[in-house]
C-alpha cells in the first residue's frame, strides 16, 4: 500500500452532500460525530468545502435542482474521491421513485462505492459502513 | 447606498445542514438585504400523496421532515378523521394518549437538536456535543417504543400503529428524571452566560407587530409575545386534559426564542408524566375501513410551529386533494426584517434561530433552465397560462 492511500484511510474527511433528504440522515451522520459515537476518534472530520474532502456522503433522492449541484461537487473534490449513498432514499429512491422532481438516482449521477441502507440508517451502520469502504479501498490496493 | 455587495450563502455551505441559498446584500458589516432561495429539498410529496391510498400516506409525510417526523402524519391522520367525524369520535382514548406522549418526546428532541445546532452556530461546540448526547436517551426511548431511532411511524388513520408496552413505563419515567437535571444545566449554562447573552440578547429582534405582519408560528411567535399555540387553541390528542403553560417571551430576540425552547422542554417533559399517569386501558385503533366523500384540516403544534394539513377524499381509497403547510414556510420568510439591519456575523445565527427545517418547506420548484435566470411573478405565471391556452385553441382550430 502506497504512502498516500495509507494516509487517506487513516483520516478520512467526510462533506455531507444532502441532495434533497428529509433531514434525517443528515441528523444521524451529525449524530455519529456526537459524543454517543464519536467517528472522530477515528480520523473522520467533517469538512466544511467539498475540496478538503475524501468522502462525499450522499443523502436524499436527487431532484433537478441538487443533480447539478452534485455533479459540481463531485467535479470539485480532489481525487481520489469516495462516495457513500446513505439512506434507502440515496440508494434506491424508495417511494419517490414515482415523484415528478426525481430524475435519477444517486448512482446515476456520481459513481458510488458504498451503499448504506436504512430509513435512517443509525450511526452504528454508517459507520460499519464507512468500514467496510476502508476495506474495499485498501483491499482493491493490495490487488494491484 | 451606492455599491452593494453581495455574499451568498450556501446552497452547500459549513453552515447548514441542508442546501438552501440566502443572499446577503451588505453596506460594509451591515445586512441591508436578503433573499432566501429555496427549491433544492422538493420531493412532490402533495401529488406523490395523491397516488397513495390513505394507509400509506402516512408513511410518506413521515419523510417530510425527519426532525418532526411525528406532526406531519398526526396533522394528517387528523384531517382524515376530521372527514370521519373529529378525532375524539374515531380515535379510542388509549391512542390519544399515546399520540401526546410521541408528540412532546419529538419536542423534546427537536428542541435539543436545535439549542445544539445554535450553541454550533455561535462557536459553542460544547453546547452542540453536550446537547447531542442528552439527546441520545430520547433517541433511545423512541427506539424501545416504536422501533426506530427517527421515523416513527405511530399514527394510523383511527388510531396508533404500536402500543406502550407496559415494562417500557418505568424506563421511560427514569429517562425523563435524568433530563430533567440536564435541561437544568443547560438553563444555567445558555441563560446564565455572560457570552451567549453578548451574542444573542438584542440580536435578530422580530417584534410582536412583525410576528404578526409576517404570520411566525410557534417558538418564533411565542418568543415574540404572541400567545399562540395550537396545543390550546385548538386541543388535539389529550393536550386539554393536562396542566401545562403556554411559554411566552416579550423581547422577540434570538436570546427569548433560546428562552422559550428550554423552558418548553419542562413543559414537555410535565406532560409525558401526566399522560403516563392517566394512560388509560383499552384498545388502540379504531380499525376503520372506509373513508367517507368530504374533506377535513388537522392542525398539530410541531415544534417549529403550527403544521396544517388538508384532505380532500372522494369516497375511493386515495385523497384526491391533500394540501400541507409547514411551520417554517412563514418562519424563513420572517428572516427578512430579522435578519435585515445586523451584521454579516450575526446573521448565521439569526437565520438559524428560527429552526428553519426546508425540507418541510418546499412544495413548489421553479427550475432556470441554462443561463437564462427568471423569476416568475404572478402576472408571468397568468401570462404563461394564457399562452397555453392560446396554443391550444390554435392547435384545435388547426385540427378543425
Amino acid at each position: 500500500m502506497n504512502l498516500k492511500l495509507r494516509a487517506l484511510t487513516k483520516s478520512l474527511w467526510v462533506f455531507h452532500a444532502a441532495t434533497s433528504p428529509c433531514n434525517n440522515c443528515d441528523i444521524e451522520i451529525l449524530d455519529a460525530l456526537t459524543p454517543r459515537h464519536d467517528i472522530e476518534r477515528f480520523g473522520m472530520v467533517l469538512a466544511g468545502s467539498v475540496r478538503h474532502a475524501d468522502v462525499l456522503l450522499v443523502t436524499g433522492v436527487p431532484n433537478y435542482k441538487t443533480k447539478e449541484r452534485l455533479k459540481k461537487l463531485y467535479s470539485q473534490a480532489p481525487k481520489p474521491c469516495l462516495v457513500a449513498a446513505i439512506g434507502n432514499c440515496a440508494c434506491g429512491r424508495i417511494m419517490f421513485k414515482d415523484s415528478y422532481n426525481s430524475p435519477c438516482p444517486v448512482d446515476e449521477i456520481v459513481p458510488v462505492d458504498v451503499y448504506i441502507s436504512g430509513c435512517p440508517p443509525k450511526p452504528e451502520a454508517i459507520i460499519a459502513g464507512v468500514v467496510k469502504l476502508i476495506n474495499k479501498v485498501t483491499s482493491s490496493a493490495k490487488g494491484t | 447606498m451606492s455599491h452593494k455587495i453581495v455574499i451568498p450563502i450556501g446552497p452547500y455551505h459549513p453552515l447548514q445542514e441542508e442546501p438552501e441559498f440566502f443572499r446577503l446584500y451588505v453596506d460594509g458589516e451591515k445586512v441591508v438585504d436578503i433573499d432566501i432561495v429555496i427549491g433544492y429539498m422538493h420531493r412532490g410529496i402533495e401529488e406523490l400523496s395523491e397516488h397513495n391510498h390513505f394507509d400509506q400516506v402516512p408513511f410518506l409525510v413521515e419523510r417530510i421532515c425527519g426532525i418532526c417526523s411525528h406532526s406531519h402524519p398526526n396533522a394528517y391522520v387528523l384531517a382524515v378523521e376530521d372527514i370521519l367525524g373529529g378525532e375524539r369520535n374515531v380515535v379510542p382514548e388509549r391512542a390519544l394518549y399515546i399520540r401526546t406522549i410521541i408528540d412532546e418526546m419529538q419536542r423534546i428532541h427537536s428542541h435539543l437538536l436545535w439549542l445544539g445546532l445554535a450553541g454550533h452556530f455561535i462557536g459553542y461546540n460544547t453546547v452542540w456535543m453536550w446537547a447531542w448526547r442528552y439527546r441520545e436517551p430520547i433517541l433511545d426511548m423512541f427506539e424501545m417504543i416504536t422501533g426506530n431511532r427517527q421515523h416513527y411511524a405511530m399514527c394510523k388513520v383511527g388510531g396508533v400503529r404500536r402500543d406502550i408496552r407496559p415494562q417500557d413505563i418505568p424506563i421511560l419515567r427514569k429517562a425523563l428524571d435524568e433530563l430533567v437535571p440536564v435541561i437544568d444545566m443547560f438553563k444555567g449554562a445558555v441563560m446564565d452566560d455572560p457570552v451567549i447573552q453578548a451574542r444573542l440578547k438584542g440580536i435578530g429582534i422580530l417584534n410582536r407587530q412583525q410576528a404578526i405582519d409576517w404570520c411566525a408560528v410557534g417558538p418564533t411567535a411565542r418568543a415574540a409575545g404572541l400567545d399562540i399555540d395550537v396545543r390550546r387553541d385548538e386541543p388535539y390528542g389529550v393536550t386539554d386534559r393536562l396542566k401545562w403553560n403556554v411559554i411566552i417571551e416579550k423581547d422577540g430576540d434570538i436570546f427569548a426564542k433560546t428562552k422559550v425552547r428550554i423552558l418548553e422542554l419542562y413543559e414537555s417533559i410535565n406532560m409525558i408524566r401526566q399522560c403516563l399517569d392517566k394512560l388509560p386501558e383499552g384498545p388502540i385503533d379504531a380499525d376503520i375501513k372506509d373513508i367517507p366523500p368530504g374533506e377535513g384540516i388537522g392542525r398539530v403544534e410541531a415544534p417549529r410551529g403550527e403544521c396544517f394539513h388538508y384532505v380532500r377524499a372522494d369516497g375511493t381509497n386515495r385523497p384526491i386533494r391533500h394540501k400541507i403547510r409547514a411551520p417554517s414556510y412563514m418562519n424563513v420568510a420572517s428572516n427578512k426584517v430579522a435578519a435585515v439591519g445586523g451584521t454579516i456575523s450575526d446573521a448565521a445565527i439569526t437565520l438559524a434561530a428560527v429552526d428553519p427545517c426546508y425540507c418541510c418547506t418546499e412544495r413548489t420548484a421553479v427550475l432556470e433552465k441554462g443561463s437564462e435566470k427568471k423569476i416568475m411573478n404572478g402576472f408571468d405565471l397568468i401570462k404563461l397560462s394564457q399562452e397555453k391556452t392560446e396554443k391550444i385553441r390554435n392547435n384545435k382550430d388547426n385540427r378543425d
